[in-house]
């Protein structure tokens, strides 16, 4: 008989088992929810936040917890999770301080499920193959949670940066500056290049001044994408001058071998706005002259 | 000619040509891209019908809607029967041309274009098979 | 599709209506070769405002009308180029040097008479 006795074993429903075990967290929540806390502060886990702010998240991360063992269904939590990540990430919790908190509460349940089942291995060895798959879905979605929205919120961060990082300006008419500023991959020469053309085109730009005192390091594909920034604003009727050659980015191009003689440069900012005046400047002259010119046949 | 998901367009003259591209970037701007995106799809297609009709006089181009790992884009399909490309490597490099033209066909399609797949067998015909994703 | 050819004063202007196939293209190269001749005309302006897409086919012609039309002793301005045009063709390695540009017809036709006059000019070089 001892087979059938195991069969019986084998197909006593995951539900019950699973609602023994809710039942059980339900009984302990106090108890337990003190011990889970009291372990994150003992591994320095969540630093940024104060002794009652881990309690009310742990409170809300077991109630939750529970939840999904109850009813399978994993939508509050990861409602929670989000939520969780969106107040705690800008806080700097970093993602090894989520993963490791939600480890220890597993932790925290497998020691408590130990004790109380030790007495019957059979039988904690069922609750356990019962409770470690949940378990192991409850952690996964709270970190992937907390991994999207830090993507997320990562994204969003680098659409703002490289909007800020380009700014066309108009410094008199006729005239744009385009400061450029930190690293330039083909993402951003790519956008900063959009952004100069429609600035040329809305400005009716004549002449841009590109400064890049501000690149760190200039190699032959940035330089490549600088010689089609300037090739383009001409296709578009703009004189592009390019200032703020560091003797270093220099020395850098004439070793690799960059043709540069396309690029109209000038040493700094300041020259650069003065050649582009005289360049423009031609134009006021000769509207001067041709405002003479029908004051003479008046 | 212009189906719900799948665009196909006999290339055998210069009209079809403009017919192409025009519509590859009519079938291209309902998905996300940028109007850059969609010149740059437009010119593509452009450079690669060109080519089947440098090349073999006639052949297909179809465009569908692609979907890789959560992105989703268009792929072009262009395939003719014409006479072959005997040293692909040496096609794809820029200036190279045996039509005396400029020569940036291919190679500057392949510039565009977000992946570039170039199938050739002398005396059968060659498939060019190209996606752009967008944003 | 027939490109219409305006005479302005010295200069001739060929205002592209709508896409133009590789044989349009290569007529109005004739056309504007042949009229710059006829009516001895100091420049030429080629506005490309409507066009969304240039390839290699189209800056090959433009820049072969470029060269002929200074054989002929007159220059060739290319205007109204779109910003998705210009930033697509320096990718394709089409940078058309050698041909003048300017934002638009406006600019295109004050470029000219700058030039004229003999004066220094700004942009498009």
């Amino acid at each position: 008989m001892p087979q059938r006795i195991a069969v019986q074993a084998n197909v006593q429903p995951t539900a019950d088992l699973l609602s023994e075990l809710v039942a059980h967290l339900g009984q302990n929540r106090t108890q337990l929810r003190e011990e889970w806390a009291r372990r994150i502060t003992e591994s320095v886990l969540l630093t940024a936040m104060t002794k009652d702010e881990i309690f009310a998240e742990a409170t809300s991360v077991y109630d939750n917890y529970v939840e999904v063992l109850e009813t399978g269904s994993v939508e509050a939590l990861q409602a929670y999770a989000r939520n969780l990540s969106e107040r705690i990430i800008p806080r700097g919790v970093e993602t090894h301080e989520v993963v490791g908190i939600v480890l220890l509460l597993r932790d925290v349940l497998a020691r408590s499920l130990f004790k109380k089942y030790q007495a019957d291995f059979g039988l904690l060895n069922r609750v356990l193959d019962a409770y470690e798959p949940a378990a192991n879905r409850i952690a996964n979605t709270v970190a992937v949670g907390f991994v999207q929205e830090r993507e997320r919120i990562i994204r969003q961060q680098q659409e703002a940066i490289r909007e800020l990082s380009t700014p066309v300006l108009q410094v008199r008419e006729r005239l744009l500056i385009l400061p450029i500023i930190g690293i330039v991959d083909s993402q951003r020469a790519r956008q900063l290049t959009e952004q100069l053309l429609r600035g040329i085109r809305s400005n009716r730009a004549k002449v841009v001044v590109m400064d890049i005192t501000g690149v760190p390091s200039v190699d032959s594909t940035v330089a490549n994408h600088l010689v089609q920034t300037v090739e383009a604003s001409r296709l578009l009727g703009a004189t592009v001058i390019v200032t703020g050659l560091s003797p270093e980015i220099a020395q850098t191009l004439v070793t690799i071998g960059v043709d540069l003689t396309k690029m109209n440069t000038v040493g700094d900012l300041q020259g650069g706005i003065e050649e582009a005046e005289r360049l423009l400047g031609y134009d006021v002259t000769s509207t001067g002259r041709l405002a003479a010119a029908h004051g003479d046949r008046e | 000619m212009l189906g719900d998901d799948e665009l196909h367009v006999q290339i055998r003259s210069d009209a079809d040509v403009v017919l192409a591209r025009q519509e590859g970037r009519r079938f291209a701007s309902r998905l996300e891209f940028s109007s850059s995106d969609l010149t740059v799809i437009s010119a593509a297609i452009s450079e690669i019908a060109r080519s089947i009709l440098e090349y073999a006089r006639t052949g297909d181009m179809h465009i569908k809607l692609a979907e890789k790992n959560g992105r989703v884009g268009i792929v072009v399909v262009a395939r003719d029967e014409g006479p072959g490309i005997r040293d692909v490597e040496l096609a794809m490099q820029d200036g190279y041309s045996t039509s005396g033209g400029l020569g940036l066909g291919l190679p500057g399609a392949r510039r565009l274009m977000d992946e570039f797949e170039l199938r050739s067998e002398v005396g059968r015909g060659t498939t060019v098979t190209m996606r752009k994703w967008a944003r | 599709m027939l490109v219409p050819i305006l005479r302005q004063g010295p200069y001739l202007i060929a205002s592209i209506q709508s896409a133009l196939t590789d044989a349009d293209l290569l007529r109005l190269r004739d056309d504007l070769v042949e009229q710059v001749g006829r009516y001895r005309s100091r420049g030429v302006i080629v506005d490309v405002t409507v066009l969304d897409v240039m390839d290699s086919f189209a800056v090959r012609t433009i820049s072969s009308l470029a060269q002929m039309i200074k054989l002929r002793g007159a220059e060739t301005l290319l205007v109204g180029i779109q910003p998705e045009v210009a930033f697509t063709m320096v990718q394709l390695g089409l940078a058309l040097t050698g041909v003048a540009t300017a934002l638009d017809l406006e600019e295109g036709l004050s470029y000219l008479d700058e030039r004229d006059k003999g004066g220094e000019r700004v942009g498009g070089r």
